[in-house]
């Protein structure tokens, strides 16, 4: 039982963080129907900005509680604006001209994008882990039983708290403005859209923005709960909020999010209860397994084959 | 009209429902051995997706669509073969097919029933020959002795080979597409495209050929020139025709049986003057929504 | 007919200049921080921040000066009238044909062409860095083009075939049970030397059941949905093999994996070895040049089968099924077989591909078989362009050959200084490449297709009108 609270504790945290990143995924898919195989490492970049902004306010400000607090606000909204630039240029350089051309093309400039992006993070910074000094170590017990405490760290309160915050947002932008109207437009019929007016262009450049700004929370969140990055770190984490994605059902928002909790929930509790080795096999297995089973996922629409 | 005296095909109650919308709805009728039988309807009225229940594209929600080969009788044996897990029975006479329970490639392969679309679906970036080649997939197939005879260059599967491009001419030619023969198929005109998607379909040697509007986009001499095609496969090859239109001249002129079909109920079945005259069938047309109403209707257009 | 050139519009620099400060300050904003400043320790494990603002601005500058010679470019090209791709014609055909003959004939004498001019020592490294690297992605290539190519089916995790074809034949050729077992039944030098040969139809028979085995839940996928789950199966796969130890060695690979006999007879020094039956002198290059033949072989087999198959009517049902499934089922073809013996050969060829690995290499971890390998094999076929034998070639060459090439640029040193390593660059141009190069021929290199049935004239068809398949 205590075991079970605290990984749930756990697997929430980490589930808002693969929602987060989740959502990016899906909403390009939604909109111009390509899996952006760069947004993991989109998101990889994001932790490295903000890792770069922590350390450099910290820096001047040195690691007093405010001062550390100062960092990860400062760190949080240069990533965001930063990672969306990164989205915008890799959206106008690689992707734009392909759109709506052979299908297989936008994919491997996706792919050769994520490499390029992987390797220039390599190149730039460096192939080694990257750790930040132990920050907010302190937590709130919230019971104890037979000598096991179950507690919540500050960090992960943090990380559900702002999370829950900026998809309040998020969720008011894309279902209250024009902005997401015409996101919607261009979902359901580009040509349409275009015609009554709609920038199409500028719709899908502010969706991989979005996307993007998502990202870095998740990559700020990341940062600060696991002290480290590295240049590596994009493949896995993106392929794992891919499958959130999937699973949630590609297209649907709220489904990425619920996707990326249940991704965050099995993952820990298949490291704490069966084996730490496999709990990426795990993850690309239920990934296999929705997509043969449920292609459309939980709150996603059944494709039906119109012949 | 051949429907009562030799029926190939007998669909008997055949309902399909997309979730709460009843796209077919309990509808019944028989075609004939050797006739074209038309089948007609407004807009939406589930016609295509009739085509598809046959074809096995889609699973009809309940139904039963019988086939038969040679001369069985359906009616003698059509209870039985329900009874059982089987798709089709075979004896001296013929075979019975319910195609409700085949998979689609097998509707084609095993029951013989060939189908052209609505919105063309030729294999754009083969050549027109290559699309006939594809349609003789399965013989050419246990020719190669599934691969094995064929990559080792057997004599006999280059003597098969042969055959069917012989055969992919004679169709060539009956379509007047033989010197186009070389050509990608998504570079042929439309109505090229059209005759050669009946070509590919008679390729595959099927008893029944179902054709979802094959004059839609025609010219009026392409159109007169697809009746007289129409009419020979009928009579030359003794293959029956299923045909959706929305071309009255040309359902008039060659169909011999015709069905109507409005929001997935069957409104009329008959000859094409019968249907022609039938009441239901001109308001359905134009629109009307009651019985006075058909009247009125008829009365303006002096019936 | 002659056109008038149309007047062309001056060329607006002021234009030019707004763009190139635009794209400078985007720069600046992307790279302010990931360049310019960079993330370090120090001795005592204290992690700083080292300002670089001259590397920041020269990148900068690169991308003001690039945008605005671009610029430049598209604006004196702009007034041109774009002469119409002329239609496919056969020439496009006959250098297919002909190229790929030249080709193969070159390939032939190129061990002995290098031998020549860089004797035996300097020619290992062109032999086997480049040419047989080359053709192990040509063969790669080849049997994923079977796949991806011919029947659509879009393939991420390619690289479990190869992975299965390597470790099937280092798992059988290590083996204590199966050496003793042959030791016993033939003689004790039968199974080291004989193995690589006996056991290569068999990884390629395992990895084509592999296909099976992966392909037959996966196939009722479509396009990208496809993409990612065989992608996931390859790195279930690789991550099985790091895990479970036992079965694999886990990171630590396998080791002395027997090399392949000239037929028995081995490569080395004693009196029995190659060079001493054939009264040679001892190098270490016999062997290298026997494996160049060996893959160029598997490779030409490849090719060869590919291209019967493609004449064959499961070859016309794959090309069919990228065109149009649904029309495939109504025609009466079992698509579901029809695909899983797309799947299979492919995964075959990977297999062969993968038991030639091992022995070249003589160890074999899961570190050779990352998602970054897949990516590198499907991106060779896709810009070689689909379903064409050659632009794989060409592309194996571009993609393999010019990231080969970079190891050799150590004479930029002189320039940039000892701290600068080139080879530290290759995946970052590569990735770079795969991008340029979709950007500028989003069909591949060789974009017509060739039919595999004509009556009167062979005509190519036009990759515009080709499909690309859904699943
Ligand atoms: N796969 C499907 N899912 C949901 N609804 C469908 C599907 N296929 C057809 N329908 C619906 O069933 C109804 C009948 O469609 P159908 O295509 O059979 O009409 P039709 O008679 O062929 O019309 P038309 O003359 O326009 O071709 C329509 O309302 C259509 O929207
Ligand atoms: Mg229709």
């Amino acid at each position: 039982m205590e075991v079970f609270v605290q990984q749930l504790i756990n697997g929430v945290t980490l589930g808002a963080v693969y929602g987060l990143i989740a959502i990016g995924y899906t909403m390009v898919f939604g909109i111009i129907g390509m899996v952006n195989f760069a947004h993991g490492d989109v998101f990889m970049i994001s932790a490295f900005v903000a890792l770069i902004c922590f350390m450099a306010v910290t820096a001047l400000a040195g690691m007093t509680g405010g001062a550390v607090f100062l960092a990860l606000l400062v760190a949080l909204i240069v990533s965001m604006i930063v990672t969306s630039l990164f989205s915008w240029t890799i959206e106008r350089v690689a992707y734009r001209k392909l759109r709506g051309s052979f299908r297989l093309a936008p994919l491997i400039s996706a792919i050769g994008m994520s490499i390029l992006l992987m390797n220039f993070v390599q190149v730039a910074q460096g192939a080694r882990n990257k750790p930040i000094p132990p920050i907010m170590r302190d937590t709130i017990r919230l019971f104890e039983k037979d000598g096991f405490v179950v507690a919540i760290s500050y960090k992960q309160i943090l990380i559900i708290l702002v999370t829950a915050l900026l998809l309040g947002i998020f969720w008011y932008v894309v279902q209250k403005t024009p902005l997401g109207r015409a996101q919607r437009a261009c979902e359901q019929d580009q040509k349409m859209a275009a015609l009554l007016g709609i920038n199409v262009d500028r719709t899908i450049a502010v969706t991989f923005i979005m996307g993007a700004a998502l990202a870095a929370v998740a990559g700020t969140m990341f940062l600060t709960y696991y002290g480290v990055v590295v240049f590596s770190d994009g493949f896995v984490p993106g392929v794992k909020a891919f499958t959130a994605a999937v699973l949630g059902g590609i297209g649907s928002l709220p489904g990425a999010v619920l996707g990326g909790m249940l991704i965050g929930l099995i993952e820990t509790f298949w490291s704490a209860y069966f084996s730490i080795d496999y709990k990426d096999v795990a993850a690309f297995s239920i990934l296999a397994i929705v997509l043969i089973f449920m292609p459309q996922g939980l709150l996603g629409k059944p494709e039906v084959e119109k012949v | 009209m051949r429907a009562l005296t030799d029926p190939i095909l007998k669909v008997q109650n055949l309902t399909m429902r997309f979730g709460g919308l009843v796209a077919v709805n309990d509808l019944t009728f028989t075609a004939g051995r050797g006739d074209i039988t038309a089948l007609i309807g407004p807009n939406g009225a589930g016609k295509t997706t009739v085509f598809n229940c046959i074809t096995g594209f889609y699973k009809p929600t309940t139904g039963r669509m019988a086939l038969r080969h040679g001369s069985i009788d359906i009616d003698a044996h059509v209870e039985r073969l329900t009874d059982t897990p089987n798709d089709h029975v075979t004896n001296a006479e013929g075979s019975l097919y319910l195609l409700e329970r085949m998979p689609d490639f097998h509707v084609s392969a095993r029951a013989k029933v060939a189908r052209t679309f609505q919105n063309i679906r030729l294999f754009s970036g083969m050549t027109v020959l290559e699309n006939l080649m594809v349609a003789q997939h399965n013989p050419l197939m246990v020719a190669s002795n599934w691969t094995i005879g064929g990559l080792l260059g057997f004599a006999g599967f280059r003597k098969r080979e042969k055959a069917a491009i012989e055969t992919a001419k004679y169709w060539l030619e009956k379509t007047k597409l033989i010197d186009r023969a070389d050509d990608p198929a998504g570079d042929l005109p439309y109505g090229d495209q059209r005759r050669l998607e009946i070509a590919r379909a008679m390729c595959t040697e099927p008893v029944l050929l179902c054709l979802d509007e094959p004059a839609a986009g025609l010219n009026p001499r392409e159109s007169l020139e697809l009746n007289a095609l129409l009419r020979s496969i009928r009579d030359d090859h003794g293959t029956s025709l299923l045909l959706i239109e929305h071309d009255m001249s040309v359902v008039m002129e060659i169909s011999d049986h015709v069905v109507v079909l409005d929001y997935g109920t069957k409104i009329s079945d008959g000859t094409p003057e019968q249907v022609k005259s039938d009441p239901k069938v001109i308001a359905a047309y134009l629109g009307a929504e009651d019985e006075a109403e058909v009247e009125q209707i008829e009365a303006e257009v002096g019936l | 007919m002659m056109m008038e050139a149309p007047a062309r519009e001056p060329v607006n620099f002021v234009g030019l200049l707004k763009d190139a400060v635009f794209a400078a300050a985007i720069a600046f904003g992307l790279f302010s921080l990931m360049l310019g400043l960079k993330t370090d320790q120090t001795l005592n494990n204290q992690m700083v921040l080292v300002p670089r603002p001259g590397l920041l601005f020269t990148v900068v500058g690169l991308v003001f000066v690039g945008r605005f010679l671009i610029g430049y470019w598209q604006a004196i090209n702009a007034g041109k009238i774009k002469k119409r791709k002329a239609a496919a014609t056969p020439l496009a055909l006959k250098i297919e044909k002909y190229g790929t003959a030249a080709f193969v004939g070159f390939l032939f004498v190129y061990p002995m062409m290098v031998l020549g001019t860089a004797g035996p020592s300097g020619a290992i490294k062109w032999i086997d860095n480049f040419g047989i690297q080359i053709l192990i992605y040509i063969m790669l290539g080849w049997g994923l083009n079977i796949v991806v190519g011919l029947a659509g089916l879009l393939d991420l995790g390619y690289v479990a075939f190869y992975a299965v074809g390597a470790y099937s034949y280092a798992l059988l050729a290590t083996s204590e049970p199966v050496k003793e077992f042959m030791a016993g039944a033939i003689g004790p030098t039968f199974w080291p030397l004989w193995a690589f040969w006996i056991c290569l139809p068999v990884a390629g028979i395992l990895a084509a059941f592999w296909g099976v085995l992966l392909g037959f839940p996966v196939l009722r996928l479509r396009g990208d949905y496809l993409a990612i789950v065989t992608l996931a199966f390859g790195e279930i796969i690789r991550l099985v093999l790091i895990n479970w130890v036992e079965f694999s060695g886990g990171y630590a690979g396998i080791s002395s994996i027997p090399r392949p006999s000239f037929f028995g007879v081995p490569f080395n020094a004693t009196e029995s070895g190659f060079a001493a039956t054939f009264g040679l002198e001892f190098t270490p290059i016999y062997r290298t040049i026997f494996l160049f033949y060996v893959i160029l072989i598997l490779a030409l087999i490849t090719a060869v089968v590919s291209t019967r198959l493609r004449r064959l009517p499961v070859g016309r049902a794959w090309e069919a099924l990228r065109e149009d499934e649904i029309a495939c089922r109504s025609l009466g073809i079992n698509t579901v077989n029809t695909k899983l013996t797309a799947f299979a050969i492919g995964a075959m060829f990977g297999g062969f591909a993968g038991a030639f690995f091992a022995a070249r290499q003589g160890f074999i971890s899961p570190e050779s078989f990352v998602f970054l390998e897949s990516a590198q094999i499907l991106a060779i076929v896709v810009l070689g362009g689909m379903g064409s034998l050659l632009g794989v070639v060409i592309a194996s060459i571009l993609l393999v050959g010019g990231v080969e090439l970079l190891r050799e640029l150590d004479f930029l040193k002189a320039y940039f200084g000892d701290n600068f390593d080139p080879a530290q660059y290759r995946m970052l141009i590569f990735g770079a490449c795969m991008v340029l190069m979709m950007l500028w021929k989003p069909r591949g290199l060789i974009s017509v297709r060739e039919p595999s049935v004509f009556l009167k004239e062979k005509k190519a068809v036009s990759s515009d009108l080709v499909k690309e398949g859904h699943g």
